[in-house]
């Protein structure tokens, strides 16, 4: 599953990310600084995600995959 | 250990250093110079030396200049011994002036920065669009009224930018000339120490004015802002003001020129924005890519040894990132000196690369837009009206540009 983590105090308020993934990034309007708005977005949103993390200019955006929730094992039954 | 001390030695190891900047090929004005796209497949980095004898690391590949203007172990400070310049005007400047920003590392930088950022987000710039919108058709009407020739710099490419910053810095627009004049002279790689010096100082002087004068009736100007805030001191609010309108308009102007003339040298790129608007916003970032308007480089010093290409950049080693062959990657841009407006280009490093990453990058987007596309649909006839050798272009400035763009429709 996707999780994105940011690290706000590097950000420099630059803006890419909200231009290119504004379902999951946008600007704070007292300082223009990241402001993550789902941390878990859907699948469909990765492409737009790890550009965003790409064009970042000071590395504050990671993408994070976390397993899936175990399924029941034979110690379950 | 090498040395950057300004006697010049170059060390022996290095003595293969050339001359920089290096010219362009006339034939070719809209790619980087040969001679350092070529050095740049031999070596990850290269040793240059400048006009006053010190040297400096060259670097000039895409992976490579990130991660150097990314770098902690690099200063944008210019008061480091080391750090390298490119016009005696510049290092002048810097000795007597107090630094903005622009010149400064984390904290401090930030600490600045911060108090603009919101000035500036994507959102703010997009508000703008329907003035911005209103002013090109403005410049154009003016432009076409009763004539079917002009010089698209003067006439459009130069006063639109100017007229965006000025409104919002708080700016009257009657003083626009005198701002475009002072910043010419601050931009141009052939301008002496004293003529950066006297345009300096004038602007400072009139920026501290208009500082007063909000202070007395405040508004929503950025300008207005900084004083309401009451951390910054007149001189450096002068100051911040003196940056952003120098940033804000030949920088814009410059791309309003080159990519016109770019498009009308590819119409068949033209010819797919026009079918198409809705590539514009793809197009204006591979014509940022393409035309990479900071051509001298941007100049940093070490303040800590780092590894880059498997050589030893040492502290106090100046080094200046060529964004324009970074954009010219093949690894990143296959193809890359070809024009294409359906690329995407979005990893592009025309803004810069770290936390001093271009500040004014949303607003310059929405006026590139806004003018490309106004231009484009409202001169269906637009052409070059002057062989293409004659076209003036300002190879000696640090900024990319041209003097004049005669065009008819």
């Amino acid at each position: 599953m996707l999780r994105v983590v940011i690290d706000q105090d590097k950000c420099c308020g630059a803006g890419s990310c909200a231009r290119t993934a504004p379902e999951v990034f946008d600007q704070r309007d007292d300082d223009g600084l990241v402001v993550l708005l789902d941390a878990a977005p859907p699948e469909r949103l990765r492409e737009a995600i790890e550009e965003a993390a790409a064009i970042c200019p000071a590395g504050v955006i990671s993408v994070v995959d976390v397993p899936e929730q175990p399924v029941a094992g034979p110690a379950d039954v | 250990m090498t040395t950057t001390e300004s006697s010049g030695t170059i060390p022996v190891e290095h003595a293969g250093a050339f001359r920089f900047p290096v010219p362009k090929d006339p034939a070719c004005p809209f790619d980087p110079p040969r001679a350092v796209q070529e050095a740049g497949r031999r070596e990850p980095i290269t040793r240059v030396s400048l006009w006053d004898g010190t040297s400096c690391w060259l670097v000039t590949g895409y992976d490579h200049v990130r991660e150097v203007l990314g770098s902690p172990a690099i200063s944008a400070e210019a008061t480091h011994p080391g750090f390298p310049f490119l016009v005696a005007g510049v290092r002048e400047l810097v000795r007597t002036m107090k630094p903005t920003f622009f010149r400064q590392d984390d904290p401090e930088h930030a600490r600045l920065r911060r108090m603009l950022t919101a000035d500036f987000t994507v959102k703010k710039a997009e508000a703008m669009r329907p003035d911005i919108q209103r002013l090109a058709d403005e410049l154009i009407d003016r432009m076409t009224d009763g004539r079917s020739a002009a010089d698209l710099v003067a006439d459009f490419a130069l006063p639109l930018p100017s007229v965006v910053i000025c409104l919002m810095l708080g700016v009257p627009y009657q003083d626009h000339h005198f701002f475009q004049e002072r910043s010419a002279a601050l931009f141009s790689l052939k301008a002496s120490a004293e003529q950066v010096r006297a345009s300096q100082q004038e602007l400072l002087a009139y920026l501290a004015k208009i500082a007063e004068a909000k202070q007395r009736e405040p508004d929503e100007s950025v300008i207005s802002r900084l004083v309401a805030a009451g951390e910054l001191d007149f001189d450096s609010i002068a100051s911040t003001g003196r940056l952003l309108l120098v940033a804000g308009h030949e920088t814009t102007a410059n791309m309003i020129a080159l990519s016109t003339l770019a498009l009308l040298r590819n119409p068949d790129q033209l010819a797919r924005l026009r079918e198409d608007p809705a590539l514009i916003k793809g197009a204006v970032e591979e014509l940022l890519r393409y035309l990479t308007i900071v051509q001298s480089g941007i100049p940093r010093v070490a303040v800590a040894d780092l590894t880059v290409g498997g050589r030893t950049i040492r502290a106090g080693e100046g080094v200046l990132c060529m964004v324009n062959t970074a954009n010219r990657d093949e690894a990143v841009f296959p193809g890359g000196d070809t024009l294409d407006v359906g690329r995407d280009a979005r990893r592009h490093l025309a803004f810069g690369f770290g936390v001093h990453q271009c500040l004014g990058q949303p607003l310059a987007r929405v006026e590139l837009e806004v003018a490309l596309e106004t231009l484009l649909r409202r001169l269906p006839g637009l052409r070059l009206d002057a062989p293409f050798a004659q076209v003036p272009f300002r190879h000696e400035a640090s900024i990319f540009g041209l003097g004049a763009l005669p065009v008819a429709w």
